[in-house]
């Protein structure tokens, strides 16, 4: 089957924003977030409250967004195995720039209470251009929110380039991944 | 003929404009209706800007970049058609004899531009959402229709411009009193022409998340939220021409689509959703036998 017929697998051209319209971008951008949450860890349950009516993430303008295709951020909920980051890799190259990521939890930043496990990884960032980190095993929503007034506040003054990082050292973060994973049975890149 | 194109394409901004602001009320009143604080209600401006100056580095092929052209162009062909306030010159759009069966088609084109663009897009929602849609427009287009062609007998004309000077002289000269039980019909198929909830199976977020736009992203969807603003805005106005007597100036024309509005959404809030056959098969049969009582009275009468 002719794989390139159905995946993109050109690296994405040089990504700039600048201009008349960059202050305004930025300004759209911080609050208009929309979330695909990435849920297979714990932290996955209290995404919930975080967007529903007792905490109320739409005030602040995010919403959850229904595929990655129209996300800007993803959460990574707690800790990511192997075979979740893979899917966390792809779903991540699928968004389209600019976008966002946040961690919550103890797990993606040191291992948490999976630091010694056989098939855990310990740092999220070897893998992923991490813009906000929410510590706490799990954060709260109210920690959750506080995280996410500090992505607004990053992407207002036009500090939150991850994606850009990712792009530039591209093959820094292909290292590190293919490293881990050992079954790499995808394009080469998913844009 | 300058200054007609100009000023069509003010008043097309405007619908924009106006459309975007009623959505971003909508979300509000949800908000509030759930007991939260919601956005701003300038939130969709915010949310199409945004998209609008994303990158996007998708291709699926030609349809798939046309359909949200198609949509806009559905949306705004509509918007231009009705006529906002009958007799003003740059105000009564390019209504023209005969518009009301051209309206009528213009309002499905948006539709099938997308359900052509969607397919193409290869994501196994996207059909599934097509397939729904499509299915949902063919039980509302009936009620729909009946309710029309019952207008079209009562005031032998096929304009929207005719009916609304049929419609003059008073408050109960409108359609939604001399023919209530059109209206009502109607007014039932304009919730499944807003995909307001018993309806909802289009976008159905539990199931199949956003329907057929899931690949589409950046400023594909901006155009298409736009385009969705301004259809929903045409959509108004043309209930407001038909069985509220139209509008004689700018304000009584937002007053009266603001009211319109106001009836998909509060439906919409205390609704759960029905599944695609009992849809189809509610519009098939309550609302059309609701219509045909006028259209039968209206045989009896003369």
């Amino acid at each position: 089957m002719d794989k390139d017929k159905y995946f993109l697998n050109e690296k994405p051209g040089k990504l700039t924003y600048s201009g008349v319209f960059k202050r305004i971008d930025d300004w759209t951008r911080a609050r208009s977030l929309w979330v695909v949450a990435y849920g297979t860890g714990c932290g996955a349950i209290e995404i919930r409250p975080t967007f529903t009516s007792r905490f109320d993430a739409e005030r602040l303008g995010m919403r959850m967004a229904g595929t990655p295709r129209q996300a800007d951020v993803i959460i990574i909920s707690g800790y990511l195995t192997v075979k979740t980051l893979k899917r966390v890799i792809r779903v991540y190259e699928q968004m389209q720039s600019p976008k966002y990521v946040v961690a919550l939890g103890a797990c993606p930043i040191n291992g948490g209470m999976y630091y010694d496990s056989y098939n855990a990884i310990n740092k999220l960032d070897l893998y992923l251009p991490v813009d906000v980190w929410v510590t706490g095993c799990m954060p709260r929503p109210e920690a959750i929110l506080a995280g996410f007034k500090r992505l607004q506040e990053l992407i207002d003054s036009g500090r939150a380039d991850g994606w850009k990082k990712y792009i530039e050292n591209l093959d820094w973060y292909r290292e590190n991944q293919k490293k881990i994973i050992k079954n790499w049975r995808m394009p080469n890149y998913n844009w | 003929m300058v200054a007609r194109i100009f000023y069509a394409f003010l008043i097309l901004l405007g619908g924009i404009a106006y459309g975007l602001l009623l959505g971003g009320i909508s979300r509000k009143i949800t908000a509030r209706l759930q007991n939260r604080r919601g956005p701003t209600i300038f939130q969709n401006f915010i949310d199409v800007w945004k998209l609008f100056r994303k990158k996007t580095a998708i291709s699926h092929g030609v349809m798939f970049y046309l359909a949200p052209m198609f949509r806009l162009v559905g949306g705004a062909g509509t918007f231009l058609l009705v006529p906002i306030v009958v007799g003003h010159p740059y105000l009564s759009n390019f209504s023209f004899g005969g518009d009301l069966i051209v309206i009528m088609y213009f309002m499905v084109l948006g539709c099938l531009g997308m359900a052509l663009g969607a397919a193409e897009s290869g994501h196994p929602h996207s059909p599934i959402a097509v397939t729904r849609g499509l299915s949902l427009m063919a039980g509302y287009e009936l009620p729909f229709v009946v309710s029309v062609v019952v207008l079209m007998i009562a005031d032998k004309t096929t304009t929207v411009e005719g009916i609304v000077r049929a419609q003059q002289g008073g408050i109960l000269h409108w359609h939604i009193f001399t023919h209530p039980f059109a209206a009502a019909a109607a007014f039932i198929s304009l919730l499944g022409m807003m995909m307001s909830y018993p309806f909802q199976v289009v976008m159905a977020p539990q199931e199949i998340p956003i329907g057929p736009p899931t690949e589409y992203s950046s400023s594909f969807l901006s155009y298409m939220f736009s385009g969705r603003s301004v259809f929903a805005v045409a959509k108004y106005v043309l209930f407001m021409d038909l069985f509220l007597g139209g509008a004689t100036n700018l304000g009584w024309a937002f007053l009266k689509t603001f009211l319109i509005f106001l009836w998909p959404l509060f439906i919409t809030n205390v609704f759960p959703r029905f599944k695609l056959e009992q849809a189809v098969s509610f519009f098939w049969t309550w609302p059309t036998l609701i219509g045909l009582i006028d259209l039968i009275r209206i045989y009896i009468v003369r």
